[in-house]
């Protein structure tokens, strides 16, 4: 049984390990970094801690949002880092049945391939699994 | 107490901290009683102050854990097993070794404390006789009454019931506060996990920024409480973040012990003669930076000795002695810490050093024609570039300079070179005392705001249109401004970070920073204030873009990137700043309408004049009661001479209002000096020869526009001359009124 912490991108539904997620916060104001990989959304002053901000939706191939769209931070630990995933909505922790977890789609546009770990079939909808290693890679 | 030697010293400190292990040792043993690693530590400990109270003759103490130690043999080898009575009495010794310990330190020898007790008991223990003697009803009660007037009691001679007998205080309650300054010492420094001082490190910086926050709130706030108490959480703040920097200070030394053996091993390998002398080992740093300094030094020390230094023969033949000087020095200079890797030996040849740069492509035969030695000494950074004629291996394998530079660089540091031909280089790093926290100038681009450390600038030069025309010019596509008569190349920030710069570009402001050898204008949109900023490290992918060193929090809780000169310098100019600034100098001067310098000066009545800024020498006040008056003419004593003075308001006709202090601007010819008399100094523009007009009128020669303020051309020679009507006497008259004026024109 593995537990996910979910949310919501655009029209998908994905999900990260519930171990990895330190905690989740509505956005905050971030600092942009120019020159930076297209991914890297900025940087944001988490209780005295800069954190790196991602914005998944380029890598997955999603539009951008408007600008005054509100968001949500899921801030994940990777490798002794600190780093927070920009997200729309953030939904429930759900726990998966192992027999419900399933290899990614072959048809799965191979850029996006690494990020996506596995597909979980819940009861209503299809639930992605992010590597957060790789998606906060940027 | 102060007659106690070094020697000793060392030992009851390191003893007395050995001793705590042996004591939790011998409680765990007890309980694992076949632990080998317990045994092993605990015979270690034992063996160790055997062996140095044998070579200090401390014989009673020897005694004692001789036979201790003999006991640990046994178990440790297994021929018996720990029980009680034999911890009993192995903790029984150790209390006693303590007493031992605390006499040595009180009177420097062992006067006169009982040992035989508890060498019974162990040798009793050891022959199994021991254990019907145990009375474990009886604790403590007989040491105190068996203490005697002596100030070191022996440990009981009876029974230790317990497995933590709690005669370690108990038998000798008398000198607390004699005892132990040793102890004290041994007390006083800790072992700290290097983690935990970094996490209070990371703590004080927070508490810097919080404090920051607050000092910004409490200045608008108008309460004067909330002043004070700022002003006193500041205080504190910046005592604190001292203190917790200090603690993570190490000297120098650290670095430099392994230095003798690398010279030694080296100057034999590669048969040179070196004398290594260091010199301010003493001197703190950092320890995260010490590391970081390690291998650059190293292998400043091995080129040194490598490349530097000549063989003996060579050395003898050139008239040097055969043994080369090698000097290592450091000392604290401006908040940095300054280190010399010195020699003596042949020198850089800046000739060669050009010839290799061409012959590796590194730069072409004109480009190295034109650099002065200094700026050929610079291209040692460059990667791929070892001037070693043969590819030791030791040095020069091309990897050498360019790496040290890039490792000092990392952590904020510099490092320069000089070197004479035949005398010796020397090697300069300056290091920042610490990474953690820095002052910084806050400054904007885009609407973002930055970092830029202040260790890098120089000045702010504040780009104001208004006043005068003299702006950012371009050498075709190369921003420039002149400064003082220097070209300074720009670096528009927006532009090297690919943004939008957030103001137009008359209104910015040229911070000019130093970079290596480069001196540049960074253009921003606007400067805000200096902070003390901690720095946070950049995940790695961010540190890659190579722009920015770091990120921090700002006082008002946002984030900023901190930007890294250096990169910035490498990335936006062109290879060589000196020789881009040169050519861009020659076609300035080629593509611009003549144009010189004038000091523009208010003479009174709102009216100005603007005279050439070449033939100035110098700008002087006087108070109006040292004017004397010589025949007619008014005078001050100046330097030594009798300077002549002309009133400018009174040549021109225009009315000052007299004032206690009078403005000279002096003219000096040929020994002679002359000071003309203004009512105020306005600026230093250029002024476009192209545009003026001519205006007829006593002592001018034209007027011109300056700063949108219509300014008069002074006739020098007329008002020098009103001063003193001899100036130009012994000279011929044409060539003077050129030079004065300008020969351009």
């Amino acid at each position: 049984m593995s537990s996910y912490v979910t949310f919501t991108i655009g029209a998908g539904l994905y999900g990260v390990d519930v171990q990895r997620v330190q905690e989740a916060l509505r956005a905050q104001a971030r600092t942009r970094v120019p020159l930076a990989p297209r991914g890297v959304s900025g940087l944001v002053n988490l209780r005295g801690q800069v954190v790196l901000t991602v914005d998944l939706r380029p890598r997955l191939g999603i539009d951008p949002l408007d600008g005054d769209a509100e968001q949500m931070m899921v801030v994940v630990q990777v490798g002794g880092e600190t780093v927070s995933l920009l997200v729309d909505e953030i939904g429930d922790v759900v726990d998966v049945e192992p027999g419900r977890v399933e290899a990614p789609p072959d048809t799965l546009d191979p850029a996006i391939r690494p990020l996506i770990r596995s597909a979980c079939t819940l009861d209503d909808r299809l639930l992605l699994v992010l590597d957060v290693d790789e998606a906060a890679a940027a | 107490m102060e007659e106690i030697d070094e020697i000793v010293r060392e030992f009851l400190v390191e003893s007395y901290e050995n001793l705590d292990q042996l004591d939790r040792d011998l409680v765990a043993l007890e309980s694992h009683p076949g632990s080998r690693e317990l045994l092993g530590s605990v015979f270690r400990t034992i063996h160790t102050i055997k062996g140095t109270s044998g070579f200090l003759a401390f014989s009673r103490l020897e005694q004692l854990t001789h036979v201790g130690e003999n006991l640990l043999v046994e178990l440790r080898d297994g021929h018996r097993s720990m029980d009680q009575p034999t911890t009993d009495v192995l903790l029984r010794m150790v209390d006693t070794v303590r007493e031992l310990l605390a006499q040595i330190e009180r009177t420097g020898d062992e006067g006169d404390v009982d040992v035989d007790g508890a060498r019974a008991a162990i040798v009793a223990v050891q022959e199994g006789t021991l254990t019907e003697t145990v009375e474990p009803a009886e604790p403590i009660e007989p040491a105190v009454t068996a203490a005697p007037a002596v100030p070191a009691v022996p440990a009981v001679p009876t029974a230790l019931p317990t497995p933590r007998p709690a005669a370690d205080g108990a038998p000798d309650p008398a000198p607390l506060e004699e005892t132990g300054t040793l102890r004290g010492a041994a007390d006083a420094s800790i072992r700290v996990d290097v983690e935990l001082l970094d996490s209070l490190m990371r703590q004080v910086g927070e508490l810097v920024l919080a404090r920051n926050r607050i000092s910004r709130l409490a200045s608008s706030a108008q309460d004067v409480d909330l002043a004070r108490s700022a002003q006193q959480l500041n205080l504190i703040a910046s005592e604190l973040q001292e203190g917790v920097m200090r603690t993570r200070m190490q000297p120098i030394e650290h670095v430099w012990s392994k230095m003798p053996r690398v010279v030694r091993d080296l100057a034999t390998l590669c048969g040179r003669e070196v004398r290594l002398e260091m010199i301010g080992g003493d001197t703190e740093l950092d320890r995260g930076l010490l590391e970081a300094v390690k291998d650059p030094l190293t292998h400043l020390v091995r080129n040194a000795v490598d490349h530097g230094i000549e063989p003996p023969e060579a050395r003898v033949a050139a008239g040097k002695p055969a043994q080369g000087v090698l000097e290592l020095r450091a000392s604290h200079a401006g908040g940095q810490v300054a280190v010399e890797v010195r020699d003596d030996g042949r020198g850089i040849d800046p000739e060669v050093v050009a010839a290799k740069a061409v012959a590796k492509g590194l730069r072409t035969a004109e480009q190295v024609a034109a650099m002065t030695s200094s700026e050929l000494l610079q291209l040692l950074f460059l990667p791929g570039f070892s001037t070693a004629e043969q590819v030791t291996n030791v040095s020069g394998r091309g990897v050498g300079m360019d790496v040290v530079r890039t490792r000092i660089e990392s952590i904020g540091g510099t490092v320069d070179v000089e070197s004479t031909v035949g005398s010796g280089t020397v090697w300069r790093l300056r290091i920042p005392l610490t990474l953690a926290i820095m002052p910084s100038l806050s400054v904007e681009c885009g609407g973002d705001l930055y970092a830029l450390p202040q260790v890098h600038l120089v000045e702010l030069v504040a780009l104001d249109t208004q006043r005068s025309d003299a702006g950012v010019e371009y050498v075709h596509a190369a921003p420039v401004y002149r400064l003082r008569g220097e070209l300074l190349p720009l670096v528009s920030l927006a532009g090297a970070l690919g943004v939008e710069a957030g103001a137009p570009e008359g209104e910015q402001v040229i911070a000019v920073v130093q970079a290596d050898q480069q001196r540049f204008g960074l253009l921003v949109d606007r400067v805000l204030t200096t902070e003390e900023i901690v720095v946070t490290p950049l995940a790695a992918r961010l540190k890659a873009i190579g722009v920015y060193s770091g990120a921090t929090v700002l006082g008002d809780g946002r984030v900023a990137l901190i930007l890294d000169v250096q990169a910035i310098a490498r990335r936006s100019l062109v290879r060589d700043a000196e020789l881009a600034a040169r050519v861009a100098a020659e076609a300035a001067t080629a593509s611009r309408p003549p144009t010189e310098q004038v000091l523009v000066a208010g003479i009174g009545g709102g009216r100005r004049v603007a005279m050439p800024l070449a033939s100035v020498a110098r700008l002087e006040s006087v108070r109006a009661d040292q004017v004397e008056l010589v025949g007619g003419r008014e005078v001050v004593q100046y330097r030594g001479t009798i300077l002549p003075l002309a009133r400018l308001d009174r040549v021109l006709g225009a009315f000052a209002e007299a004032s206690d202090e009078l403005l000279l601007v002096v003219y000096t010819r040929a020994g002679r000096s002359v000071g003309l008399v203004v009512d105020e100094i306005v600026d230093i523009v250029e002024d476009e020869v192209g545009r003026h007009s001519t205006i007829d009128d006593v002592g001018l020669t034209g007027s011109t526009v300056l700063g949108d303020k219509v300014t008069e051309l002074l006739d020098v020679r007329a008002a020098v001359l009103a001063a003193d009507h001899q100036f130009y006497a012994a000279d011929d008259e044409a060539a003077v009124f050129d030079e004065l004026v300008g020969a351009d024109r």
